[in-house]
C-alpha cells in the first residue's frame, strides 16, 4: 500500500490488517508515555484547502504520536488564496521533503490527482475530497462498530452486522466510503434518505435504500444506527432545495429518544461530527449511553496511527 | 557443523536450569517479571514462569509473565517491508521497580534487546533489566549481554539459527540451517 486514497481500493485483507494495527496502537494509547518513536525523522504535511477541526488534529495527533514531524498547511492565509495551483503546492511540498501528505479538499478528486500525476513521491492520504471519499473516518466507523458489536475484534471482518446511514448521503463522502468498506468487511448496508438526498446513479451501490427512518427501524435488525451531517454549505440553494423545513426533516429523519429507544439494545449510535444537534440528532440520542461518537474520536487517532505507520514504514521506495 | 543441534529434551533441560538461576540470582522471585518477545520468546517465557512457579510455590506465573512486541521500536524499519504490529501485554501490576527479565528465542546482532530496552522505557521504569535467552549464537554489533543463556552455539554469520517451539511449530528444536 502506497497511497489511502478510497475505501474502495481496500480489500478485505488490507482492511483487516488496518483495523488489527489500529488495535495495537489503541493499546499504546493508554500508557502513561503515548509517543512511539516508530516514524522519527519523517514529515508529514496536513494539506487542507477545507475547513476541518477533528480531522486535521486527529491526522496531526496521530503522526506526532509517532514521532514524525508535523507541518499544518492550511489554504487559508496561504499562497493557495494569492492563486497557486494544486500542482505548485505539491512541487513545494516535494522540495520541503514531505513523506507523506493528508489532504482535504473541496474537489473530488483532489487527493488522487496528487498521488498519480508524479509531482511528489511521498504517501498521499485522502481526508476527504469533495462528495467522494473520506477512508479514514470509514476506517475508524468500522474499528469502533468491530469493537463494540464483535465478539472477538482481532482477525475479524463485520460479517452478519446491519448497518443504517441516515441522512444526507448526497453530499456525504463518509457515506459513500463507508458502504464501499462495511460491504467489504461483510455487513448489510441500509441508506436512509429522503428522495432528494439520494444520489442519481445509486443503484449499483452495494446497500438497501429506504425513505424514512421508522421504515429502516421497522425493516431492519440495526447494530449501528449512523446519523449523517446535514451539510447545507454543499446544498445549492440552501436546504430549502431539498426539503421543505428543517423541523419535517427532523421529524422524519431526526433520531430522538423514541425512536433510539425502538433499537435493539445491544445497537449503537455513531455520528462523524460536527453534529446539528437538534436536526439530524437529539440531545438525547447525542448524550446516552449507547452514543459512542466522542470514542469515534479517539478511535480516529489509532486509525490514522495505523495507516500512517502501513504508508510509511517499510522499504524506501517499495510498493 | 549443521542440523538439529538440541531436542527437545535439551530444551527442557535448560529451561529449568535458567528457571533456577533467575530465582538464584535474584534471591527469590518476588518482583520478577518475564516478558517474552514474540513471535518465539512468548512462549519460552510462559515455560519459565511456570518452572518458577514449582520452585517458588508463593510465583503466581500467569500474573507475572507478558508480551513484549518491538515491532515499532526496531531501528531497521525503513530497511525492511512493513511489519505487522503485534500485541504487547503487561502485568496488571506494571513493571515499575520489578525486575524484568526479558526472554527471547536467540541472541545474534543485539539489536531486538535495544529495541526491548526502549520499548520498556515508555511502559515504566524496573528496577532492573535481565536478559534470557535460548541460544546465543554470537556476531554482536552492541554492547549488550545476556544474563541467562541456553546454549552457546559458535555460528558462521550466514548460517542461521531457527527455534521451534511445540506452541507454535508441534515441536521443540534447534535447527541450524547453512546459508544462502
Amino acid at each position: 500500500m502506497r497511497h489511502l486514497l478510497s475505501a474502495k481500493d481496500l480489500s478485505r485483507d488490507d482492511a483487516i490488517l488496518i483495523l488489527d494495527t489500529a488495535a495495537q496502537m489503541a493499546a499504546t494509547q493508554e500508557r502513561e508515555v503515548r509517543k512511539l518513536p516508530t516514524l522519527r525523522g519523517k514529515t508529514v504535511v496536513n494539506l487542507f484547502f477545507e475547513d476541518s477541526t477533528r480531522t486535521r488534529i486527529s491526522f496531526e495527533a496521530a503522526a506526532k504520536r509517532l514521532s514524525a514531524d508535523v507541518i499544518n498547511f492550511s489554504a487559508k492565509g496561504s499562497s493557495v488564496s494569492k492563486g497557486e495551483s494544486l500542482k505548485d503546492t505539491a512541487l513545494t511540498l516535494q522540495a520541503m521533503g514531505a513523506d507523506a501528505v493528508v489532504v482535504r479538499h473541496w474537489a473530488s478528486g483532489a487527493a488522487s490527482r496528487l498521488a498519480t500525476s508524479g509531482w511528489m513521491h511521498g504517501s498521499v492520504l485522502n481526508a476527504g475530497d469533495g462528495t467522494h471519499q473520506h477512508p479514514t473516518q470509514a476506517l475508524l466507523d468500522a474499528f469502533t462498530m468491530r469493537k463494540h458489536l464483535v465478539t472477538d475484534p482481532l482477525g475479524n471482518d463485520l460479517a452478519g452486522l446491519t448497518v443504517a446511514i441516515v441522512g444526507d448521503v448526497l453530499h456525504s463522502r463518509v457515506a459513500r466510503s463507508n458502504v464501499q468498506l462495511l460491504h467489504t468487511l461483510g455487513a448489510t448496508v441500509v441508506l436512509v434518505a429522503p428522495p432528494t438526498l439520494v444520489p442519481i446513479g445509486i443503484d449499483p451501490w452495494p446497500c438497501d435504500v429506504v425513505h424514512t427512518l421508522d421504515q429502516a427501524l421497522d425493516a431492519y435488525d440495526i447494530d449501528a444506527l449512523m446519523m449523517l451531517r446535514v451539510q447545507r454549505e454543499r446544498m445549492t440553494g440552501g436546504g430549502a432545495a431539498f426539503f421543505p423545513s428543517p423541523e419535517e426533516y427532523s421529524r422524519i429523519y431526526g433520531l430522538d429518544g423514541a425512536r433510539m429507544r425502538r433499537l435493539p439494545d445491544h445497537a449503537i449510535i455513531m455520528h462523524p461530527g460536527p453534529m446539528n444537534r437538534g436536526l439530524e440528532i437529539s440531545a438525547e440520542a447525542a448524550d446516552s449511553p449507547r452514543s459512542v461518537i466522542v470514542e469515534q474520536v479517539a478511535n480516529g487517532v489509532a486509525v490514522r496511527m495505523a495507516a500512517l505507520y502501513l504508508l510509511l514504514a517499510g522499504e524506501e521506495g517499495a510498493a | 557443523m549443521t542440523g538439529t543441534i538440541m531436542g527437545a529434551a535439551d530444551v527442557s533441560r535448560v529451561l529449568t536450569r535458567i528457571a533456577h538461576e533467575i530465582v538464584e540470582r535474584n534471591d527469590g522471585a518476588l518482583d520478577v517479571v518475564l516478558l517474552g518477545i514474540p513471535s518465539r520468546g512468548l512462549p519460552l517465557a510462559h515455560r519459565l514462569a511456570q518452572r518458577i512457579a514449582e520452585i517458588e510455590p508463593g510465583f503466581d506465573a500467569d500474573a507475572a509473565t507478558g508480551a513484549l512486541d518491538i515491532t515499532m521500536y526496531r531501528d531497521d524499519l525503513f530497511k525492511n517491508p512493513t511489519r505487522a504490529i503485534g500485541t504487547t501485554t503487561v502485568p496488571d501490576a506494571g513493571i515499575d521497580d520489578a525486575v524484568v527479565v526479558l526472554v527471547d528465542d536467540v541472541f545474534h546482532t543485539g539489536r531486538t534487546i535495544r529495541a526491548a530496552l526502549d520499548a520498556i522505557r515508555d511502559l515504566g521504569r524496573p528496577r532492573a533489566v535481565q536478559l534470557a535467552t535460548l541460544v546465543d549464537r554470537g556476531h554482536r554489533e552492541l554492547p549488550i549481554r545476556a544474563d541467562y543463556v541456553g546454549k552457546n552455539i559458535p555460528t558462521a554469520r550466514s548460517e542461521r539459527v531457527d527455534v521451534h517451539v511445540e506452541e507454535l511449530d508441534g515441536e521443540d528444536a534447534v535447527i541450524l540451517r547453512k546459508g544462502e
